[in-house]
């Protein structure tokens, strides 16, 4: 499946966050690569899409989406800086 | 909804009403979320195509025949009906001013260029921008006349290319957006120019690649990509 990209889960993480996360820089953990989000390959899939590093593959992000709520788990991401209104 | 206008045969804008909408930026979409009686709900994002200046928030979809959401919106949906949407979204993919600004479309990747081309003209941008817009033929161009006049103004160039099938007399580029279309038509490296490229995921990537091979740094080039998922 071709991927799409991280402005592809940004209303979902607006949700979690509480502010637009695309141009949130971060490192992947596996291979230190630094990214916007943006720029994460998204894969769309139920329930919900993953986010993998560009360079290595890997699985960065999951976004679980359920009746009526948004749930990320970012352990595969490390935010330079948490986003501003958190 | 407040009107719904055919723009090709597969091809629909949504004209909406959205009295609490807070505004938004061109270039930004939003996600629209379906629920089914059953309460099966299914959501995609689709890109905004109005300026932020317009009176109406309009949406531009194409029906993808096997989509979820898609074939609803392009094809059931009616004046009056409601939807539902979460958005503005989107901070990485937005353009406010400066440039010059290159803009790099594929088939309906051009929705939220037209959202910033309608904006340059309202706010009195003065800014240099060209758009390259790829369809495989001009009865699947979107916008058509509308770019054409926009092209009229100063500081604004239009490029369409027809990848399949061209009118008798077409007079425009032919082919697909690949690295010699895009040396031809783009500004230098040295002129550093603001590169925005919107499509399916293979086009994209492509232009992308192209550029960057042309010289251009990566960090002034943004992507935004969709796919058949996105139906």
């Amino acid at each position: 499946m071709q991927a799409l990209d991280g402005n592809a889960i940004a209303g979902s993480l607006a949700e979690v966050f509480g502010a637009d996360m695309t141009m949130a820089v971060g490192r992947c953990v596996h291979c230190a690569t630094r990214s916007m989000i943006a720029e994460l390959a998204v894969y769309p899939r139920v329930p919900g899409p993953v986010a993998r590093c560009r360079t290595c593959g890997n699985v960065v992000m999951v976004v679980i989406e359920f009746h009526g709520g948004v749930e990320v788990r970012m352990d595969g991401f490390e935010l330079e800086r948490p986003p501003a209104t958190v | 909804v407040v009107d719904i206008v055919d723009e090709t045969a597969d091809v629909k804008s949504l004209v909406l009403d959205a009295p609490e909408w807070v505004g938004h930026r061109a270039g930004q979409h939003v996600d629209i979320r379906l629920t089914a009686e059953d309460g099966y709900q299914a959501q995609r994002s689709y890109s905004i195509a109005s300026a932020p200046e317009d009176e109406h928030l309009v949406l531009t979809v194409q029906r993808i025949d096997d989509g979820e959401v898609s074939p609803y919106l392009a094809g059931e949906l009616r004046k009056g009906d409601e939807l539902e949407l979460r958005g503005p979204i989107g901070g990485y993919f937005a353009w406010d001013d400066g440039g010059p600004l290159l803009m790099v479309a594929g088939g309906s990747g051009v929705v939220p260029f037209r959202s910033m081309l309608r904006h340059r003209a309202a706010a009195g941008i003065t800014a240099e921008v060209r758009l390259v817009y790829s369809s495989r033929s001009w009865a699947q161009v979107i916008y058509g006349p509308e770019l054409t006049d926009l092209a009229g103004a100063d500081g604004v160039d239009v490029v369409f290319t027809l990848t399949r099938q061209a009118p008798e007399g077409w007079s425009g580029r032919r082919g697909r957006v690949d690295r010699m279309l895009l040396d031809d038509v783009s500004w230098t490296p040295a002129e550093m120019p603001l590169i925005y490229i919107c499509g399916p995921t293979g086009f994209v990537e492509a232009a992308a690649a192209a550029l960057v091979d042309l010289g251009h740094p990566a960090n002034r080039i943004r992507t935004e990509r969709f796919g058949p998922s996105g139906g």
